[in-house]
């Protein structure tokens, strides 16, 4: 799927899924991801219940819902970082459910998390180098020979310092990344992520704890992604950058999908409103739900 | 007081087989703990392995010293699969208990009067160590300088245990500096992270346990070559908190922190003891006895730790930046 490069409002983009019809699970023209019937329960607590779900290739799809609605667990579920009780999922038509974390990753699903995990103890420069996939002196013998790696940790090197100068960490780069500011970490992150060469990116509240000047640059950041071909999913509590930048809104509530469509359209949902602002907090939100849907 | 004697035994202590021996223990301890971040409380127990399979393969079933050799790499390997198959997905704690209650089951077995037959119980066993010093070059007679003067049996265990040490370090050196190294550190900082850019990290803690694993073993060889004997008790906890002091006092995460750190420990341990006992002895100190030197040395062993981790936590040679980054 093709977009124009210039960073655009979703409103004028090419036909994608704004277009569609919403709803909770609502097919997609070219799913990059797709979810069915994902439950995980914590005891007696289903914290994941979806029945299904497509992430549109090439998109940015937003992941809303108030706290404990289970995003983040779904993120989890979807990179290999919990196990799911039940469901399957298929990435770019491959099944993964049960693939281990680090594979996804080589499989082209990358994911960042909502407390930043810089390697504190490493320079800016390291953290960067590691995110990169199908390294040779990665392996045990073949570390003890540096002619070996030398060449490839060269070019790892260069994309590494391309990135950091498109993220503005170029001067940081050898400074530890403990002594980076919350929203330089949180470009940190999203620039080592790219390092895996990614094509799909999840993003765990990108926006958390980053100072207002930072969210404009992120904001940028986040659509050349787009921009360059990726799909992005992301899970955030800031309405405003989810109305700013996302082509679609998926709102969970209580483990469920509620609610999906064009940003637009899914927040003025009288369902969405109701589970942010809990309207109905003494009825199940899936029965209140179905009464308020024609 | 006999401060000759005092110089004199410092100084033997700074190249002796105790240093040499610690030094590896904690070289192997600086790959589990100062690069990948693994809690291993069992060191001793890889260097029993070491040492009780050399001394039985050898002086028990009568095999040479290679196979001997040999048998106590593949026991060492084998346990940190043991070790390391339950708990390497769990937290860090779990390896630390694991390894502790590893590490003495070995030893008490190797005490106990029911394997006596194999592991000659509580005295252990001695008469493995010809093989070894059939092999030695040099000619009988004295060697050295200074304060420094051997017999040809004695350097030639030193001068195999240096090599040791020195190709040990090497090694971690050139494992370290490379991406595998880079690997390791991601998983000491945050394992989850590291997970996230597409490592195997349970693959990376067992290869980082077995290599830690048998550096502990090869002290193990050196030690048991070294004394001529093995015996059970030398196995103990002790062996593995004294190499995680020798750690801390050259700096975590350092290739030649443990050898520095070796070396210091010793040297203060002699220091302290000839310089007390000569002061008792002298009638200095009226409040002890030569009997009780012993003991207070490593009080003041403690002491200097203490002090070591208040004034200068990253050690001698550790990077005070890094203990200056908060912990998230």
């Amino acid at each position: 799927m093709t977009h124009d490069r210039s960073p655009s409002t979703p409103a004028d983009r090419p036909p994608g899924p704004e277009t569609l019809r919403g709803g909770p699970g609502a097919a997609k023209p070219d799913p990059i991801l797709v979810v069915d019937g994902l439950q995980r329960r914590f005891g007696g607590l289903v914290a994941v219940d979806v029945d299904h779900l497509e992430v549109q290739r090439g998109s940015i799809t937003a992941l809303i819902g108030p706290n404990g609605a289970g995003k983040t667990t779904l993120f989890n579920l979807l990179t290999g970082f919990d196990r799911a009780d039940h469901g399957t999922w298929t990435f770019d038509g491959r099944p993964v459910h049960g693939v281990p974390a680090h594979r996804l990753v080589r499989s082209g699903m990358v994911r960042t998390f909502q407390l930043t995990k810089v390697l504190s103890r490493m320079t800016v420069l390291e953290n960067m180098r590691l995110g990169a996939p199908e390294q040779r002196g990665e392996g045990l013998l073949r570390a003890l020979v540096r002619p070996l790696w030398a060449r490839q940790e060269a070019e790892i090197t260069a994309r590494a310092e391309a990135l950091l100068t498109r993220f503005a960490l170029g001067r940081m780069r050898d400074e530890y990344a403990g002594s980076l500011s919350g929203g330089q970490r949180k470009l940190l992150e999203m620039a080592r992520a790219l390092m895996t060469s990614p094509r799909m990116v999840m993003l765990d509240e990108p926006m958390a704890g980053v100072n207002p000047a930072l969210t404009q640059t992120l904001l940028d950041h986040v659509r050349t992604l787009r921009d360059e071909g990726m799909t992005v999913l992301f899970v955030e509590h800031d309405m405003d950058m989810v109305r700013d930048i996302s082509d679609w809104v998926v709102v969970m509530a209580q483990g469920r999908v509620i609610a999906e469509g064009p940003p637009a359209v899914v927040m003025s949902d009288p369902a969405v409103v109701d589970a942010y602002l809990g309207a109905h907090h003494d009825a199940p939100l899936t029965g209140s739900l179905q009464e308020d849907r024609p | 007081m006999d401060w000759s004697t005092v110089l004199t035994n410092a100084a033997t202590s700074l190249v002796g087989l105790q240093t040499i021996v610690y030094a590896l223990a904690a070289v192997g301890l600086n790959l589990h703990f100062g690069y990948t971040g693994l809690l291993n409380f069992g060191q001793a127990a890889f260097a029993a392995v070491g040492a009780y399979g050399l001394a039985i393969v050898v002086a028990s079933a009568g095999l040479p010293l290679p196979v001997g050799l040999a048998a106590g790499l593949a026991g060492s390997v084998v346990l940190s699969v043991l070790l390391g198959l339950p708990t390497l997905r769990l937290r860090a704690d779990y390896l630390a208990i694991a390894t502790i209650a590893a590490a003495e089951i070995l030893r008490i077995s190797a005490r106990s009067s029911t394997l006596r037959e194999f592991t000659g119980g509580a005295s252990g066993i001695n008469g493995f160590t010809e093989p070894f010093h059939d092999l030695n070059p040099l000619p009988p007679g004295t060697y050295g300088f200074g304060p420094w003067r051997y017999h040809e049996r004695d350097l030639w265990v030193l001068l195999v245990g240096w090599t040791v040490l020195a190709v040990c370090c090497l090694v971690v050196w050139l494992l370290v500096r490379s991406p595998w190294g880079r690997v390791l550190r991601g998983i000491r900082e945050d394992e989850d992270a590291a997970r996230g850019l597409g490592k195997n990290v349970y693959a990376y803690k067992m290869q980082a346990l077995a290599i830690g694993g048998v550096i502990g073993t090869l002290a193990g060889f050196v030690y048991a070559l070294g004394q001529g004997s093995v015996q059970p008790d030398l196995y103990g906890t002790e062996l593995t908190f004294f190499a995680y002091t020798v750690l801390l006092l050259g700096g975590v995460a350092r290739v030649l922190g443990p050898v520095v750190g070796a070396a210091i420990f010793w040297v203060v341990l002699s220091l302290t003891d000839t310089v007390l006992r000569g002061a008792v002895d002298e009638g200095w100190l009226t409040f002890m006895s030569t009997t009780q030197v012993g003991q207070v040395r490593f009080m003041l062993v403690g002491l200097a730790l203490m002090f070591l981790m208040i004034f200068r936590p990253q050690g001698i040679f550790g990077d005070p930046r890094q203990i200056a980054l908060d912990a998230r």
